[in-house]
Parts: C-alpha cells; structure tokens; sequence
C-alpha cells in the first residue's frame, strides 16, 4: 500500500496529480451502519478515510542524513491516522472531513516582540529557506509512534526572518480555527484557536523545523496543511498545525492543552518515559504499522534525540517541568 | 406478535438469531483483520471494539427489566442471561487482547499500568467482579445459591457503573460518546428507582389505610 514514489523523479514544478485510489478501507461494514451512525467511534468505524485525491509533488528539495536508518512508517497511516481535533477527534476524521479544506490562499502573520509586525504569504514562505527532508520519529503522547519523512525547513531561518526584538523569549504558534472549513471547531472540545508554545532556544534549535510536506509531497490537509511544526523530541501535540500566527512573547504563552487539562499537559512536553501520564504509559510505545503481533518498543528520553536537545534543560527538574 | 409470550420453539428460535446476531462484532473484526482493514492501528481498534461492546451487551442486558416495568412486556427478560453472557465474552475479549496484543504478557508493566492509570483500574475492577456472575450463571448454581444469588447479581449496578467511568477516564477530551452510554445507564438505573419508589409509596399507603382502617 506504500505509495512512496521516491522524489528522485522531480518536475521543474509543483505538478499536480490527481490520484485515486480504490481502498479496501472504504468497507463500512454494512449492516452495523446504523449503530455506527448513533455513536462513531473509533471501535466501531475502521478508517473510513482515504488520503486526499489530489495530490502535489514538491519541486526540490535535498534530502538530509537525519533519520536514515529509520523504517518508515507508511504514507497510508500517516495520513489517516491523526489528532487534528479541528477536523474531528477520531482519528479518522481528519482525513474525512479536510478533504475540502482550501489551504491557498495563505499567510502567516508574524506578531508581537518583533522589530516590525508583518504577514508573509505561504509563496513567499517556500522560498524563504532550502527545503530539505527530515526523517523523524514522532511519539504521541497516547502511547503511538510513527516515523514521518518531513519537507520542510529550520524554524530558526523564519524566526530570523521575524526579526524578534531582544524581549521575546518565546514564541507562540496560532492555529487556524475555521468553523467553516474546520467541522471540529464548532465543538468547543478546546478553547479554540489551538495555540502552542516554545522556549526561543527550542525554537532556533536545528532539529525544529516547519514542515510544509511529508513523502515528497505538498503537506496534506489532515497532516496541517499548508504549515506546521514539528519538534521531534517532544510530544506530537505541540506540532501546531495549519499555522497562521507567530507571536513573539517575554512570558510564556499558555497553550490550548494547559488550558485543557494543566494537570496532565505542561508546556515541555518533552518525551519523557519516566513521567508517567494519567492516562497513558509512557514507559513504551506502539510503533504505527507494525500489525497485530508486533510488541511495544521502548520509549527513550527525548524520543532518542537527548544528545542533541539534552542540555537545553541542564539543571531543569524535568518531573515539575513536564 | 411481540406483546405476547413467544412459545417454547418460537423462543428457542429467537434465542439462536440472536445468538448470532451478538456474535457479528466477532465476525466483523475477524473479517477486517483478515482483510487488513483495521485501519493503522489495528491493536487499538481491537481493544476499542471489543471494550464497546461488553457496555452494549451490559446495557442490553439491563434494559430488559425497565423494557417490563414501562411496557409490560416482560418475556424478553428471558434472554437476559444471554446478554450478560455476551457482555463477559466481549469483556474476555477486550481483556485479552489488552494483555496479549497491548502489552504481551509483561506482567510487571501490566501491574504498574493497571495500578497506576484510574481508567484502567476501574474497567479491571468492573471485569473482576463480573467473573463470579459469569461463574454462577447455571441454573444449577442458581438453585443452590438460592437467595444470595440474586444478591450477588445486584453487582450488575456497580459493574456497569465502573464501565462507563471506566470509558469517561480514558478519553481525552471529547467526551461525548462516554457521555451517551452515562446518560442511557442513568436512565436505566432511574427507572428502576423510580418504580421502587412508587412501589414502596404504595404499599405505605396501602399499611397506613388498613391501619387506619383496623383502628376504626
Ligand atoms: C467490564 C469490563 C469492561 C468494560 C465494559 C470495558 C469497556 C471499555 C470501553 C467501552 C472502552 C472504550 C472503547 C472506545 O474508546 O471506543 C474501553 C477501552 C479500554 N479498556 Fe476496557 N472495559 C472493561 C474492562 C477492561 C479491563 C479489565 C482492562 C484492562 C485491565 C481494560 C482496558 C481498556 C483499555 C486499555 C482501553 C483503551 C483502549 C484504547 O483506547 O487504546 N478494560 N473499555
Ligand atoms: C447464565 C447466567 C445468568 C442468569 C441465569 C442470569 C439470570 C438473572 C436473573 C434471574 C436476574 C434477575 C435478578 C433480580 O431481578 O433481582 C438477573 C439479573 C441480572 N443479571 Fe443475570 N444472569 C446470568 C448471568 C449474567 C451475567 C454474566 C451478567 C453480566 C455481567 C448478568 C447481568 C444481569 C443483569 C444486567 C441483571 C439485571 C438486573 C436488573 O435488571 O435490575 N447476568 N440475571
């Protein structure tokens, strides 16, 4: 079902190309219809949901060291299996329901401790740095993994873009909140819009990069489109998708999951097997893609990338801090 | 036809349709797992499916008496057994493939995540005491057990109870669909206390009037 077709083959252009694929998912299993209907959880709806039908390949971009030996998770379950409560929250529901999700026109609106407040257009954004592909590992913090071939490029190069004044010591990532486009943010699960937070240092970090692609592919709607974040070695909720603001704090912004629950959601989220969830072990970790028989691999400190992010917290009580 | 007491076959016919009908979610997962459409998560929508419909099968089960105390209708209070049968077969099941698919029979980590996670604990507890149900449930122990029996059955309430905080605790956020199954056992539950009340109310006043009477 891999449908990964290397982007070695690369057009001068975005191309696009419209694939339709007949799944076997598609079976609704008549005859539970109506009990799916009254209540549609994920225990009794599989995925309905099949990847978007257009689909763009993404010009140029060079292709990194980062995550090479990993396998990767397919591009079937990245994009039917997401937490993009905007579009629902079933996993399946955002591949369902962003299928007519326009993410162009689209600009970014750069706020607060900068010299000048400005917007830049998703155009402009892609030409703003070389695009590269970055293989990572994503845990989510409900005990799942995958692991994602991003396009995408350093956070840091748009921060310098920004021009942060001296007295910005984080930045808060906006998410777009549609109820017209987005069917989830008429329920008001979160305290809409989805907003997320980093340290500045976390964020001019070389392994933070905005991604605006996965599989050498234009980023899907259900995966954040046309923008979002990603920070490998914290907890897949902090990747803030389909992002429209970017404001430059002093104080620590409060994030839609603090909001929600500050008990079982702080602003690190770093990935941490020894701080137990309320909900979920974090101690191990259910690799996506590995069928019914495969057992749980274990969870390491900082999704594996302590070496390189580790001393962003020397000296922090990470149990407090979680 | 469905008002009156289905004879003898009619019932045993019932009886079997519904036996198979109750065993499609079985049917129905071993279908997408063998065509490998249990989406990308394949162990979580085990666990998820089979845990959905222990609480259907509890719900039917405790349905059948508020369907007789409304309606009067009361003979399918006879198939009972059989949903509360079916409830501790898909609770098996749930409970299996927690311990077998989820977790692999690493005892020590199934120890720690049952002790420390309270949504897991109580969906354990609603499983533990179900086991003396599913364990008394011939009519043979039903004879010898006698009164007590039926005492032991009222841990239907708890068990169903601690099922749906069960569900509650482990959802994230939208509790929606934990919420619907909450209101239908609050139902469930009400009606009964409902008519305990007007039962109780009838036979005080029922006392009071003979008494009055007698004192006449
Ligand atoms: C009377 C017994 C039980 C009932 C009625 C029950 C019912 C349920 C229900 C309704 C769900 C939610 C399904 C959904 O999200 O759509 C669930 C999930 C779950 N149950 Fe149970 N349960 C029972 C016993 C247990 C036991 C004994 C365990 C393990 C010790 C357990 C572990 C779980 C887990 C881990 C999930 C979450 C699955 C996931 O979201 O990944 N349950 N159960
Ligand atoms: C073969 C086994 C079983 C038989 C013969 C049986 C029979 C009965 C009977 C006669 C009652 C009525 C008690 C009363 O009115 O106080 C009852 C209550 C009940 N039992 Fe069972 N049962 C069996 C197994 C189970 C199991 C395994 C469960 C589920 C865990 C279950 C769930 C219930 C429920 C929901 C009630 C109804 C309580 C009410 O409506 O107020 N039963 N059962």
């Amino acid at each position: 079902m891999l449908i990964g077709k290397k982007p070695d083959i690369l057009s001068s252009e975005i191309t696009p190309r419209a694939i339709f694929e007949n799944r076997r998912r598609f079976i609704k299993a008549a005859g539970f219809g109506a009990a799916a209907g009254l209540i549609a959880s994920a225990g009794f709806v599989p995925s309905l949901a099949s990847a978007a039908n257009t689909r763009q390949k993404i010009a140029s971009f060079n292709k990194t060291a980062y995550g090479k030996e990993e396998q990767l998770t397919s591009y079937d379950d990245i994009t039917t299996y997401n937490n993009f409560y905007e579009f629902g929250t079933s996993k399946s529901d955002p591949a369902v329901h962003s299928r007519l999700f326009k993410p162009t026109p689209w600009t970014l609106s750069i706020e607060g401790e900068v010299k000048k407040p400005r917007k830049i257009s998703i155009e402009d954004i892609f030409k703003l740095a070389p695009l590269e592909e970055r293989i990572y590992r994503m845990r989510c913090v409900e005990g799942w993994s995958m692991v994602i071939p991003w396009v995408g490029f350093p956070l840091s190069k748009l921060i310098q873009y920004a021009e942060p004044t001296a007295n910005a010591r984080y930045i808060e990532f906006i998410s777009l909140a549609d109820p017209k486009s987005m069917p989830g943010v008429r329920v008001p699960i979160l305290d809409w819009p989805y907003r997320e937070g980093l340290r500045m240092d976390e964020a001019m970090h070389p392994l933070t990069i905005m991604a605006v692609g996965l599989y050498g592919e234009v980023l899907p709607n259900q995966n954040g489109a046309p923008i979002r974040l990603v920070v490998p070695w914290k907890y897949g909720f902090k990747g803030a998708k389909s992002i429209v603001g970017l404001r430059f704090t002093e104080k620590m912004p409060v994030t839609a999951w603090m909001k929600a629950g500050p008990s079982e959601y702080g602003f690190y989220a770093n990935v941490n097997p020894e701080v137990e969830h309320p909900r979920w072990s974090q101690s191990t970790e259910r690799r996506i893609g590995g069928g019914l028989f495969s057992p749980r691999i274990k969870t390491r400190m900082f999704n594996g990338y302590a070496d390189e992010v580790g001393q962003l917290y020397a000296g922090m009580d990470l149990r407090k801090n979680f | 036809m469905f008002f009156r007491q289905p004879d003898k076959s009619q019932l045993t016919r019932i009886r079997f349709l519904l036996f198979l009908l109750a065993l499609m979610p079985l049917a129905r997962l071993i279908w997408l797992g063998a065509t490998e459409s249990l989406g990308a998560n394949p162990i979580e929508f085990i666990e998820r499916s089979t845990g959905t419909w222990a609480l259907v099968m509890l719900l039917i089960a405790l349905a059948l008496t508020p369907i007789r105390l409304l309606t009067g209708i009361a003979w399918p209070i006879q198939l009972r057994r059989m949903a509360g049968l079916f409830m501790f077969f898909y609770a098996c099941l749930h409970f299996t493939s927690y311990l077998w698919l989820d977790h692999w029979f690493d005892w020590s980590e199934i120890s720690k995540h049952i002790i420390k996670h309270p949504y897991v604990l109580v969906g354990f507890l609603a499983f533990v005491l179900a086991v003396p149900l599913a364990l008394t449930s011939s009519n043979t122990m039903m004879r010898r057990l006698g009164g007590r029996w039926k005492l032991l059955h009222r841990m239907v309430y708890p068990i169903a109870i601690l099922a749906v905080l069960h569900f509650w605790w482990l959802v994230k956020k939208d509790i929606r669909e934990p919420l619907f199954y909450a209101v239908v056992l609050l139902l469930l539950l009400g009606v009964r206390v409902l008519y305990a009340g007007r039962k109780q109310l009838k036979t005080q006043t029922t006392s009071k009037i003979q008494a009055h009477n007698s004192s006449a």
